[in-house]
């Protein structure tokens, strides 16, 4: 529904035709229209501005090359840009433990229990891995059930306990349960919960504490809006998680929120979820990403 | 003397605030400029009177509710159940504000019944399931892999000969791009009609109140799929703030109807204009 940044930059543009260079006068205007598709993405308002000045200075005095037109020039300055925050080198997940422990944390609905069940699979079927799952969310209703679904679609184990009421209890046990089986990976689901719930955060903490885990990842619906950096950063201060899942991005959303949380927590987005089927799991592609931002 | 002008800086403010809401900034702009025109026709005094105008700017924009927003759980008189359809993506809170209302419904002396008509989410029947035992309404399911628009067909047939007088249908979430999906929903609500008439009366969209400006496309193409008439927004007990829903409210001319405020059954309340432009600026 909204504009790509080319097509708009291609309108502002062509009122500053014959200009050879950027220059801080035709540039004001570009910039208006860089910062609009960045709202537009759901990009934090504050990042966006930061954004735009750090553009703005990449772009003044760059000669426009005969073979692009200025608008192309700006959006390879502002595509790099992007791509060049939201990447960096690829971290990949720390599995190396005995077991490996992975605790899974984020917002209600955001998509943890499918994740976990996608992470299993993969982690089983290309890194051959023989994962535990463990159903720590005790609140939801059918969130157990819901988990050894998905278990038993991928031929993987579920740990579970009904009549624990206390995800750290239940935690630890599964943990033990794995060394004595010989599950060498631990995936450990949780309730969803929000930032400002401070029992609920609370309990998280305690959940690291009890297992300490060597990778803790926090899934994040690609859909958010503004307050993206709000309960990153409240996650991470609680958690200092290791990396961030960003998932739906089989929808039309552009997902502007991967840049907020990168640059509000500086931590690497190491997986997108793609769809609601178990194989749906792609590692994450600045590039790409940068594109679906700006719309291209 | 009253100026005409409004400050920059207030403006700059505002704009802050609307977009940090997640108003979007097409909505914004227009606040804006509503703002700049009544202060100039009505020469703007102080601060206190524009944040009196300002308000009232952004409420225009919110659809009223054509029940009224003071009847709080009303439904309309009717000799056969009426029939509420809920849509929306993946993971918004369908289910959750199925069991909420089926519980305010109960609660307001209604004879209520629900559907399963979600049979692909993994434990999507069990969880509706908790859901009704906990709020004691009955529950009409086909299992799991069954079909939607069957369960659905079911679902008001029994109603209508139990005399029941709100039947809530949950549905799968899907996103909104997925053609086959949301074919599959206006199958859905094409099956109802043939039971009931004019069912469903309402088709409930939840949006999830952390949400941004891709709301505007589920309300579009969830619109066009089921031609939605009514809003619930979600998860507004968190530090989100839910602007996205006045521009979508005024560009669809859907009202809000209700908002989620927690994950427990009494989490839901009847939507209020005036509660909802406040909590924007706190
Ligand atoms: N289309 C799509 N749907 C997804 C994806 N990931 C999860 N979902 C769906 O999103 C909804 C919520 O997913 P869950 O895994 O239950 O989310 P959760 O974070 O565990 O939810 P809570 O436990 O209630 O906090 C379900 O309908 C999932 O099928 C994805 O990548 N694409
Ligand atoms: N904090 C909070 N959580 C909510 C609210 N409404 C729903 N939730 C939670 O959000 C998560 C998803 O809710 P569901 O009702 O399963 O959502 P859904 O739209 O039915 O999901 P799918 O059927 O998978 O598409 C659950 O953990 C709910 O408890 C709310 O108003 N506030
Ligand atoms: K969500
Ligand atoms: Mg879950
Ligand atoms: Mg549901």
């Amino acid at each position: 529904m909204f504009e790509n940044l080319n097509e708009r930059l291609e309108r502002s543009f062509q009122l500053l035709k014959g200009h050879g260079k950027i220059t801080e006068i035709n540039v004001a205007e570009t910039l208006k229209d860089v910062r609009r598709a960045l709202l537009d993405a759901d990009v934090n308002f504050k990042i966006a501005k930061s954004f735009t000045a750090t553009v703005k200075e990449k772009a003044l005095g760059q000669n426009v090359l005969t073979s692009l037109k200025p608008n192309q020039l700006m959006v390879k300055i502002v595509h790099d840009e992007l791509a060049e925050l939201m990447g960096g080198e690829n971290v990949d997940i720390d599995i190396k433990g005995n077991p490996a422990v992975i605790l899974i944390a984020g917002l209600q609905g955001s998509g943890k229990t499918t994740f976990s069940g996608k992470l299993a699979h993969l982690l089983k079927t290309k890194r051959s891995k023989n994962p535990l799952l463990v159903a720590g969310d005790v609140y939801r209703p059918a969130a157990i059930d819901q988990l050894h679904v998905l278990g038993e679609q991928i031929g993987v184990p579920v740990y579970s306990d009904k009549d624990n009421k206390n995800p750290v209890k239940i935690a630890e046990a599964a943990i033990k349960e794995a060394k004595a089986k010989g599950y060498d990976l631990v995936i450990v689901d949780t309730a969803g919960r929000l930032a400002v719930d401070e029992e609920m955060m609370k309990e998280i903490e305690a959940v690291k504490k009890a297992i300490k885990p060597s990778e803790i990842l926090f899934v994040v619906d690609s859909m958010t809006g503004q307050d993206a950096v709000n309960t990153a950063k409240e996650f991470n201060d609680r958690l200092d998680f290791d990396g961030v899942v960003l998932t739906k991005l089989d929808g039309d959303t552009r997902g502007g929120a991967a840049l907020s949380i990168r640059s509000v927590v500086d931590k690497p987005i190491k997986f997108v979820g793609t769809g609601e089927k178990m194989e749906a799991l792609d590692v994450f592609h600045p590039s790409r990403m940068a594109d679906r931002i700006l719309g291209m | 003397a009253g100026k005409s002008k409004v400050d920059e800086d207030i403006l700059d403010e505002l704009e802050e605030i609307l977009i940090s809401s997640d108003v979007g900034v097409d909505t914004t702009v227009r606040i804006i400029e509503r703002i700049e025109k009544r202060v100039e026709e009505d020469k703007f005094l102080g601060t206190a009177e524009l944040n009196r105008i300002l308000k009232e700017e952004i409420s225009a924009l919110l659809q009223e509710n054509n029940k009224g927003e003071y009847d709080t759980w009303e439904l309309p008189k009717s000799d056969y159940p009426y029939v509420i359809m809920v849509v929306g993506v993946n993971g918004v809170g369908k289910t959750t504000t199925i069991g909420k209302l089926a519980h305010q419904f109960k609660q307001s002396g209604r004879k209520v019944m629900l559907g399963a008509a979600d049979t692909f989410r993994a434990a999507a029947v069990q969880q509706l399931h908790i859901w009704a035992d906990r709020v004691q309404v009955p529950i009409v399911d086909q299992g799991m892999g069954a079909d939607p628009a069957s369960v659905a067909f079911e679902t008001l047939t029994k109603a209508k000969q139990e005399g029941i007088d709100v039947v809530i249908i949950d549905t799968a979430g899907r996103l909104h791009n997925k053609i086959n999906l949301m074919n599959e929903l206006s199958k859905i609500k094409r099956v109802m009609d043939r039971v009931i008439p004019d069912a469903p009366h309402e088709i409930l969209l939840v949006l999830d109140g952390s949400t941004g400006q891709n709301a505007f496309e589920q309300a579009k193409q969830f619109t066009l799929a089921t031609e939605v008439n009514a809003l619930a927004i979600t998860k507004l007990d968190g530090t989100a703030k839910g602007g996205v829903v006045i521009g979508v409210s005024d560009q669809f001319k859907i009202p809000v109807k209700y908002i989620g405020i927690g994950e427990a059954m009494t989490d839901l309340q009847v939507f209020n204009r005036d509660e909802f432009v406040d909590s924007l600026f706190n």
